[in-house]
């Protein structure tokens, strides 16, 4: 019951916005700018085809790599980084420079070494989110408070042990929020990079849909699913937030 | 009656570079804690109490003279000493259980038993699976001390421990404190700014003078426990002790 208040002024917001946007195409009487609901009958119908789920299929799977991969190298690199104050030193720097790169300039270098295949968009996706999980991992191991190192300090534990214990599970409220930004960036970046020479993807559907007969419900029902998508990837990662390891953090 | 030094603090001298020039916090102090003595040492708030709290414990080194732990030189923090501050350092992440296990060796076939009665001893059984923010602040502190006793400590270095608190837990605290000193006897170092705290709790009190600190006056608690800090003998060490301190009172 809450929850339904609480989202109300929202869906109210939401269904302001849809009724101006119908209400304009209808007066403005455009031919090529759909209304709402040509967007509905134009999902569907692809839903219906089977297509969709293809494309949607198709983009997931190249952030679920490039994601994955980045994950894999960016929480041991950015521990080893926030721990070891000389690789923090050595290697900060020339991710400073590289950090604010942004992915899409990064397209032809990719083509020119991976092709047109899966791994330029993985790669892409990669690279646009290994930098904000470094920097965060990092961040949070700076950030440990004193008197808890001083305190597995005073108890002697073996390296490990103060690894397992104090440092990792320490850090893991900011490696988390790194995750969520590293896939929040995955999705940004996979929908642009399957704009460029794919045969599959919400970012081909959208701009196939154009080029292909200007079905300009295709293109506006693709940007919406990608809206809902990354919205729906943002929750499975909040879900992390409440592990109990970690609910120390945000209660207060 | 002979009683073995646990502690030296000898000649110790510390100091930090300022804008204006150095900072002298310490100034040659020396003093024995003997072994399962409870000693308090107050002084006005800024005089280095914390300090020296730090280099006792092995986490700061002196600039000069140093500090004997059973006739050895104490150069770093060990589980022979376990420290107690007031902001607390129980893992928020772990759980009462986990931090009990914490100190202890993973070889150790009896450390689940023994973190179990310690939880016990500190009255936190039935939370041992509680993480330590679903636990009132005097919870907290008990799961802090047990922590500490669990790995069998020879000294208790208590740096304000109970100032956090409010008035009736931290008393509470404090009863509780000999309560489980009265059971295993340890040696400890309790530093404070409540007077009345370290009448009721010490064997022995050392006056800290203002920067830089020194010991300005030594009183021996000699009433025996449970002991009323209303009495009147308690009320005049304590009156004597403000006095010291440069507070005079009318009663």
């Amino acid at each position: 019951m809450k929850a339904v208040k609480n989202s109300l002024p929202s869906l109210v917001v939401l269904a302001v916005v849809v009724a101006l946007w119908w209400l304009t195409v209808v007066l403005t009487k455009s031919v090529i700018f759909p209304t709402p609901w040509q967007v509905v009958t134009g999902t569907l119908e692809l839903a219906r085809d089977g297509i969709l789920w293809e494309h949607i299929g198709a983009s997931l799977f190249r952030v679920g790599a490039g994601f994955g991969i980045a994950v894999l190298f960016a929480i041991p690199l950015g521990l080893w980084m926030g721990w070891v104050r000389g690789a923090f030193v050595t290697l900060n720097p020339v991710f400073q420079i590289l950090r604010p790169i942004s992915p899409i300039a990064w397209i032809p270098l990719a083509i020119l070494w991976f092709g047109v295949g899966n791994a330029s968009p993985i790669y892409l996706i990669f690279i646009a989110s290994v930098f904000p999980m470094i920097v965060q991992t990092t961040v949070g191991v700076h950030s440990i408070e004193k008197r808890y190192l001083r305190a597995a300090e005073n108890f002697g534990v073996p390296r490990r042990k103060l690894f397992m214990q104090v440092v990792f599970p320490a850090t893991l409220p900011q490696i988390i929020t790194g995750m969520r930004i590293g896939l929040g960036v995955a999705w940004l970046v996979v929908v642009a990079a399957e704009m460029i020479a794919l045969r599959s993807g919400l970012g081909y559907m959208i701009i196939d849909s154009r080029n292909a007969g200007n079905r300009y419900d295709l293109v506006v029902a693709g940007m919406i699913i990608i809206g809902l998508i990354g919205l729906l990837l943002d929750g499975l990662m909040r879900l992390l937030e409440g592990m109990k390891v970690v609910r120390w953090r945000y209660v207060h | 009656m002979f009683i073995k030094t646990k502690i030296h603090v000898k000649n110790v001298g510390k100091g930090f570079p300022t804008d204006k020039g150095r900072l002298e916090v310490i100034n040659d102090l020396d003093f024995k804690v003997g072994d399962g003595e409870f000693v308090a040492i107050v002084g006005p708030s800024g005089c280095g109490k914390t300090t020296l709290m730090n280099i006792i414990a092995g986490f700061l080194a002196p600039d000069s003279g140093g500090v004997l732990v059973d006739g050895q030189p104490r150069l770093q923090p060990n589980s022979k000493g376990i420290l107690i501050t007031q902001q607390g350092s129980v893992f928020p992440w772990l759980t009462v259980r986990q931090n009990l296990l914490f100190g202890l060796p993973e070889e150790l076939p009896e450390r689940e038993k023994l973190a179990a009665d310690y939880a016990e001893l500190v009255g936190l059984k039935g939370f041992e699976n509680n993480y330590p923010h679903e636990l009132s602040g005097g919870m907290l502190k008990r799961a802090e001390i047990a922590r500490a006793l669990v790995v069998k400590p020879e000294i208790l270095y208590m740096d304000e421990p109970f100032s956090a608190l409010d008035a009736l837990m931290s008393l509470r605290m404090q009863n509780e404190l000999l309560r489980i000193l009265q059971k295993e006897r340890h040696t400890v170092m309790l530093i404070t700014h409540d007077v009345e705290e370290a009448i009721h709790l010490a064997d022995r009190v050392l006056v800290l003078s203002h920067r830089p600190a020194r010991i300005q006056a030594s009183f021996d608690v000699t009433l025996p426990h449970p002991r009323r800090v209303s009495s009147p003998e308690a009320q005049a060490l304590r009156v004597a002790i403000l006095k010291e301190l440069g507070v005079t009172e009318t009663v």
